[in-house]
């Protein structure tokens, strides 16, 4: 009695004090609980179930047949490899638009580019549905491109300009541009202009000064920019659907063919298993190299 | 002279501890009712951090702290009743001066024209009678400032905790803002704790000192004892300037440079010494006895005018520097000894100080 | 035109060696703006080929809409299910968002990145796990498992915008109100909530666009009455291009420029 009355004098309040810390700590969590909730029994729940499934057979018992079908059936492999060449290819168009533009924009004096910025930002706030649509309606045999094709004389017959690899392709990089300016914007706009200066004062020309000082310097938000449209033209679903005419068939649609006409959960579950760990290795080794961190969130000091 | 109200707060066996780092080593400490007391450290000594434990921002390891009779360690910081000023004064810049000020005692229920009336005595108290309306972002530093002093002190708290409230202004408005704190201290007569790196801040304003380093109080005192009687080598390295003489302990006494040392009355401390010496009070012999202090001689190295002071720099026959300092006046300058003369500097019995000189001491 | 011989900014290159520069980043801004933005003037075309410029102007599509009851009740169900997504999104993300933010507990680090899962995983995914749920769940073509998915999809927008506010903002008011006597709770609701409203009023207006604008969860998951805008409007896509189709378009752009636009000029008045 007397020791721990000794202990309690040397220590006063230590219990008392270490069990309000922890308490306010789990309050404060506590308050990010609903979200969490949300988020797991809406989300990563169903998920993880869909990894399940994927893993069971026709009878219900614990099978890999659903890969291995995945495997064997050549139509599937072609429709992976179509969905990364699109994808490259978006990504490699977006870049060679993007980055121009971004260039100019971030020279550009602040309150218009900020202007300027609205135009890049709008595709944000309107549906994806209300875009591709207004592609479907520009690229038709009587839209609008056709029309003035016609009318200016650059060729004589309607063009198949959608229901087709093409159309996708237009739509798709149209979508994805901004996921790549922004990001390439933002890390040209934090370029200390003092480099430039400095290289130029050294006596380097315009062209070495941008390759050589400029250009580097952007890298992180481009290849930020790559990353972002390359994995959701990966997982891209409305675009290749509304614009492919049936003829383009990405990942997402055959997923969504599987489940909608066959009910073949199995093989789509499958399907979107791989999708998943795709993007997910493609986003685990590029973090590597970049700091996504700063993209999104955290928490503060 | 503490106002019916003002309460004493009684710090036991604190301590608090991040990883291996130690930020508050067993503290204890005793705040009398009323009295105005600064914790003076350098960066890392642990005075903030035992301000916020004052405060109730941090939860110390463990500890007893008790305003008054009452225990409030675990008490939440908004209800410990206990007004703060920050170093950033931090207002509200989405509500005008009298908001900013009335906010304390809008969360305490009082009625509006009451806390009108209230806000503006603290108003005038601070000497922004009348700045009610105006907006935080028109304000200047000290302005703000005293709009957070008075939004601290509206509800008429009976401990006043400040955080290095005047670093961020420059020396003049500084040393005027010291002053009217200490009046308004004066004036409330609130239990003070004040927090400061500054060692002239910390002797102009404290009826009593707590030098603090490495989470541990060296020395509590009043200012005036502080400075004349160190109790360790690190406070008085950490406020004033001094030397330190190498002193020899034999046949019952103490020796430098062969020659015995008057010291004044009191214990000697124990184990190995050092002298202490402030240079400004050594004084330049010109010949003559001096049976009543102790004398140093050697020669001078540098000479140094300093606007209001001058500096010697002289290497004393043992080969240990020392610094003297003297007022600028005509008459001294005339007489001040050129760069390698010899010369004889006297020192008062009672400013002839021992300490420890043991370098596990903090 | 002095300025177009003059060296452009740093690169000490003239402008007009650099023409070729303006004129791809011009061609490449129409691009982005106009096919979004043509929809507008096409949708009053009276031509059923939509063209553009509109040879005759006409209302008909307009028409067609609000005539059509099964229109009606999908652009209803759009904007429930968008308003009460921006009313359970937006507490819950910014609570979220807040507590992550000044909680110290190891869980922080692990905690974000599952609220911000809904935005990395395909949105395909995330349709047919949650249909498959809510198959089980008998959650399917309700409006209460529409408004649960939209607001899994719009918590992370929210938390991102919140948290990016936080970022920015000083904590150590509320350090100061709590020391004044107000609680944790008090001292974010009069303290730290006015000063991030603009971020919060961000954060609700894109919840209400992500539910209203979103295709792929709503195809599987919402039907019969309770099929949002965007799902019939991709159904209908799918057998021919319906012209109406532009004439919703136009309102659902005019819906959401109106919105974001408010929430700029809220936002910045004081």
């Amino acid at each position: 009695m007397s020791l721990r009355r000794a202990r309690a004098d040397a220590e006063p309040n230590a219990d008392a004090l270490r069990r309000d810390a922890l308490a306010e700590r789990v309050a404060l969590f506590g308050l990010s609980l609903p979200a969490l909730v949300l988020v797991i029994v809406t989300m990563v729940i169903p998920v993880a179930w869909l990894f399940w499934l994927s893993f069971l057979g026709d009878d219900g018992s614990v099978s890999l047949i659903n890969y291995q079908r995945l495997i064997r059936q050549p139509s599937y492999a072609r429709i992976f490899l179509a969905t990364f060449e699109i994808s490259a290819l978006t990504t490699a168009i977006c870049v060679l638009l993007g980055y121009p533009l971004a260039y100019v924009l971030s020279q550009l004096p602040p309150r218009l580019a900020n202007l300027c910025m609205i135009g890049v930002l709008m595709p944000f706030w309107t549906s994806i549905l209300v875009r591709t649509y207004a592609w479907l309606v520009l690229l038709q045999r009587h839209g609008l491109v056709n029309d003035w094709g016609i009318r200016l004389g650059l060729w004589n017959q309607p063009l198949t300009l959608v229901h087709n690899f093409g159309g996708t392709l237009i739509g798709l990089v149209h979508i994805m541009l901004p996921f790549l300016i922004l990001p390439v914007y933002a890390s040209m706009r934090a370029i200390d202009r003092v480099y430039l200066k400095a290289a130029a004062n050294l006596g380097a020309s315009p062209v070495h000064v941008f390759w050589r000082v400029f250009f580097p310097l952007s890298l992180p938000g481009l290849l930020a920019g790559m990353l972002i449209v390359f994995i959701l033209c990966l997982g891209s679903y409305v675009t290749p659907e509304m614009l492919g005419g049936g003829r383009v068939i990405m990942v997402a649609n055959a997923i969504a063919t599987d489940i909608q006409l066959f009910f073949n959960w199995g093989a789509a579950s499958a399907l979107g298993v791989v999708l998943l760990v795709l993007t997910s290795a493609i986003l685990y080794a590029a973090s590597r190299l970049i700091r996504l961190n700063r993209i999104f969130g955290g928490h503060g000091p | 002279m503490a106002r019916a109200g003002a309460l004493p707060i009684t710090v036991r066996r604190v301590a608090k501890a991040y990883g291996p780092v130690r930020a508050l080593d067993h503290i204890d400490l005793d705040v009398r009712s009323g009295e105005f007391l600064t914790l003076l450290g350098p960066s890392g000594s642990g005075k903030t951090t035992l301000l916020m434990v004052l405060a109730g921002f941090t939860r110390p390891d463990r500890g007893s702290l008790k305003f008054g009779d009452a225990e409030v360690i675990r008490l939440a910081p908004h209800k410990r009743d206990v007004g703060m000023v920050f170093q950033n004064y931090a207002l509200f810049p989405h509500m005008n001066v009298a908001a900013n000020i009335g906010f304390p005692l809008r969360l305490r229920g009082v009625p509006k024209a009451d806390a009108a009336r209230r806000v503006e005595q603290a108003l005038e108290m601070v000497q922004l009678g009348g700045y009610g309306e105006r907006r935080v972002e028109q304000l200047s530093g000290g302005q703000r400032q005293r709009v957070a002093l008075a939004r601290a002190i509206v509800f008429e708290p009976r401990i006043l905790l400040m955080d290095e409230p005047l670093s961020a202004l420059d020396k003049q408005l500084r040393e005027h803002m010291q002053i009217e704190l200490r009046r308004l201290h004066e004036a409330l007569g609130m239990t003070t704790v004040y927090v400061t790196h500054d060692q002239r801040e910390a002797l102009t304003m404290s009826d009593r000192i707590a030098v603090i380093n490495h989470g541990r109080i060296l020395q509590l005192d009043t200012p005036r004892r502080i400075y004349d009687r160190p109790s360790s080598r690190s406070v008085a390295e950490f406020i004033g300037e001094s030397s330190f003489l190498p002193v020899e302990a034999a046949n019952g006494g103490f020796f430098h440079a062969g020659a015995k040392l008057k010291l004044p009355d009191g214990p000697a401390p124990a184990g190995r010494c050092l002298l202490m010496v402030r240079p400004e009070r050594l004084r330049i012999l010109t010949g003559g006895a001096a049976d009543h202090l102790n004398v140093l001689r050697g020669t001078v190295q540098e000479v140094v005018y300093q606007g209001e002071s001058f500096l010697l720099q002289v290497l004393l026959l043992d080969g240990s520097r020392i610094a003297v300092r003297g007022v600028s006046s005509a008459g001294a300058m005339a007489v001040l000894p050129d760069a390698g003369a010899v010369v004889t500097l006297g020192l008062g019995i009672d400013d002839t100080i021992l300490l420890a000189d043991d370098p596990a001491l903090p | 035109m002095s300025w177009f011989a003059d060296p452009g900014w740093e690169t000490q290159v003239r402008h007009r060696s650099r023409i070729w520069l303006y004129l791809l980043a011009a061609a490449v801004m129409a691009f982005l703006v106009v096919p979004t933005l043509i929809v507008i003037p096409m949708s009053f075309s009276a031509s059923q080929f939509l063209e553009f410029p509109p040879r005759h102007w006409s209302l008909r599509w307009y028409v067609s809409f609000f005539d059509s009851t099964s229109w009606l009740q999908a652009a209803a169900t759009s904007l429930k299910a968008a308003f009460l997504t921006a009313l359970v999104a937006t507490p819950l993300g910014t609570t979220a968002a807040y507590g992550l933010f000044v909680s110290r507990l190891r869980w922080t680090k692990l905690a974000v990145p599952i609220l911000l899962t809904p935005i990395v995983v395909p949105v395909i995914l995330i349709a047919i796990g949650v249909f498959y749920a809510y198959v089980k769940l008998k959650l399917v073509n309700t409006l209460v498992g529409l408004v649960l998915a939209d607001s899994m999809l719009a918590v992370p927008l929210v938390v991102m915008v919140v948290t990016s506010a936080l970022k920015s903002y000083d904590m150590n008011q509320e350090m100061v109100a709590r020391s004044l006597g107000a609680s944790r709770p008090r001292a974010f609701l009069l303290v730290t909530l006015p000063q991030i409203r603009f971020a919060v009023l961000t954060a609700a207006v894109l919840s209400f666009l992500t539910a209203f604008d979103e295709v792929v969860v709503a195809m599987f998951i919402s039907g019969g009455d309770n099929s949002t805008l965007t799902r019939n409007m991709f159904n209908a896509l799918r057998d021919q291009v319906d012209p109406t189709i532009a004439a919703i378009s136009t309102i659902m752009i005019v819906i959401s420029s109106l919105l974001l636009a408010l929430s700029q000029i809220l936002g910045r008045s004081r």
